[in-house]
């Protein structure tokens, strides 16, 4: 096995009297996909949001290659984690390109006086920014839209974008937030290649999916989060048989639940 | 009759060109924060008073009267000068305030606009009477001779309009093209994300101010130089006006700003030439054209229908 890339070590949230995530603990590891499920509520977003520093976990810490992450959005993208957002979180009024362009900024040095003065150096790195940015929407497959706004992109070409806008920071780490979420199966199944097609590129992924046929298919191993604790770890075989993963997404098994009836009648 | 209607057009188009110049600060701080920032006018007043205090005391004397000096020291001071006030403002006045509810900062701008009138008060304590400002470009008018007379420019009136157009191209340039500009754009749409970029979006405020001010503060001092007196009023009045333009143009359009601004000078000019009660009504056709506007386009003339906001 290869080193871990990502830590997260006893993550735990309160919001209030909430725990939304109790001693979560697993690590990611060069070349991985890890799929995230988990009921609704499970805290899946919450841990996305506290792995990358938009959310000071109440204890626990998050690691990447061995150094600690700061609770700070931009200082974890620049480390090298990216992320997409359930809700797509696109800039809107900002053509496909210009989007991948800020995705670029977190690596990019030049200040406003040197875009004013139009300096060598300027012109290198925005030309090198705007090759990049066209090499990127090929990579996910939206060169036709590169001047398109986003928000006239079709809904499974937004996913498309955030995913390139990520890239974009070039992650070592990749989150992906509900990535086929309203997609159709043939759009899924052009996902499912993207993220194999990143994952080939030595980006390693967290996916956070319902659809966990798309998950056990895709994914190297496979987290099962429920009521903000981690229940199960493992290969999607393992994790697939597991009865606790059947019991937390189906309910008890209907003799416990009489068992438990019996029991309170008492 | 052709003279005078071309006159006219010519003093709306320097007017409005200068309330397009003031009004790109309105619509870029509205753009990024959604704050209609009041004190904006005052900005503006505040590099005139730079600008005539630059002259009046940085300038020796004996070459005062040589145009091509006074004038670039006119305009980086009062550039500058507001500049930094706009930049003050925004750190002391309307970043503590950043996440109160809207109304507040909206008040706190109308407290900053009479703290300005008041701060210049101390330096110009008779401010309310005009002050003479100095001539700071070629003296005398253009007389451009049409079908039935000429229509006469002051020189000083083409250089604002010039001025105030091509800052504005610059502006739009440099928002649509630079990184900066896309960064000032992409706080503008998302902040959260764009500080997830690795943007940082206070620096991005501070610019916004800090362009908006320099430019009003370069349109105070060349409206000084264009009418030759300033007085405290100044602020308030073509603030008003700007944020008149901004609103029709659209607010968060520089383009709109432009348009917006041209638009006013217009009618302000016509209007008082030629609709009933002259000059003294100008501004209720400057009102009246900015509420059928907003009936039939309340988005302005470039502005978006629907604000997209996560």
């Amino acid at each position: 096995m290869t080193a871990p890339i990502l830590e997260a070590a006893g993550v735990t949230m309160v919001f209030g009297g909430l725990t939304a995530l109790k001693d979560v603990s697993f690590t990611l590891r060069d070349g991985e996909i890890i799929g995230l499920i988990g009921p609704n509520g499970a805290g899946k977003t919450t841990l996305f949001n506290c792995l990358t520093g938009l959310y000071a976990p109440s204890r626990g810490a998050v690691a990447l290659r061995g150094t600690r992450l700061a609770c700070d959005p931009a200082r974890v993208t620049a480390a090298g984690v990216a992320r997409t957002f359930q809700n797509i979180r696109l800039f809107p009024g900002m053509t496909a390109t210009e989007n991948v362009l800020v995705g670029r900024h977190v690596r990019m040095t030049q200040g406003p006086l040197s875009s004013l003065l139009h300096g060598p150096r300027f012109r290198r790195s925005e030309a090198e920014a705007a090759e990049r940015a066209e090499k990127l929407l090929a990579f996910v497959g939206l060169t036709r839209f590169a001047d398109e706004l986003a928000r006239n992109l079709p809904y499974g070409d937004q996913r498309r974008l955030e995913i390139a806008r990520a890239l974009a920071t070039e992650p070592s780490v990749l989150l992906l937030d509900e990535p086929t979420a309203g997609m159709n199966a043939q759009e899924t199944q052009s996902t499912r290649q993207l993220i194999l097609a990143i994952r080939d590129l030595g980006v390693s992924v967290v996916v956070i999916e319902h659809d966990t046929k798309f998950i056990f298919t895709l994914c190297d191993r496979v987290l099962v989060l429920v009521q903000g604790e981690l229940l199960v770890a493992g290969t999607p075989d393992e994790v697939r048989g597991d009865p606790r993963v059947v019991e937390a997404y189906l309910g008890a098994p209907p003799e416990e639940i009489e068992a438990q009836i019996h029991r309170s009648e008492v | 009759m052709l003279p005078t209607l071309l006159s006219q057009v010519a003093n709306g188009l320097v007017l409005g060109s200068l309330i397009g110049l003031i009004a790109l600060g309105y619509t870029m701080v509205y753009g990024i924060i959604q704050l209609i920032n009041f004190a904006h006018g005052e900005i503006f007043m505040v590099g005139a008073y730079g600008g005539l205090a630059a002259l009046t005391y940085l300038l020796p004397a004996a070459i005062a009267n040589q145009w091509y000096l006074a004038l670039p020291i006119a305009l980086v001071a009062g550039a500058v000068i507001a500049a930094l006030v706009a930049v003050a403002a925004e750190r002391f006045a309307y970043r503590p305030l950043r996440d109160a509810p809207r109304l507040a900062p909206l008040i706190t701008a109308l407290g900053v606009s009479v703290a300005l009138q008041e701060a210049v008060r101390v330096f110009y304590p008779d401010a309310t009477a005009a002050l003479p400002f100095p001539s700071i470009f070629i003296e005398g008018t253009l007389e451009i001779p049409v079908p039935g007379g000429t229509v006469p420019i002051k020189y000083a009136g083409i250089l604002l309009a010039l001025v105030s157009l091509a800052l504005a191209a610059g502006l739009q340039v440099f928002v649509d093209r630079s990184r900066t500009g896309r960064a000032m754009r992409a706080t503008a749409q998302d902040r959260d994300i764009a500080r997830l970029m690795g943007i940082d979006p206070d620096r991005v405020i501070v610019l916004t101010f800090l362009i908006g001010g320099a430019l009003a503060g370069v349109g105070g001092v060349l409206y000084g130089g264009y009418l030759n007196n300033i007085n405290i009023d100044m602020g308030f009045q073509n603030g008003i006006f700007a944020f008149t333009a901004a609103v029709l143009g659209g607010i968060g359009s520089i383009r709109g700003a432009v348009v917006g601004g041209l638009a006013i000078g217009l009618v302000k000019s016509l209007g008082g030439q030629y609709l009933p009660g002259g000059t003294a009504y100008d501004y209720v056709w400057i009102f009246v054209v900015l509420i059928v506007v907003l009936v039939f386009r309340p988005q302005g003339f470039f502005g978006e229908t629907e604000r997209v906001r996560a």
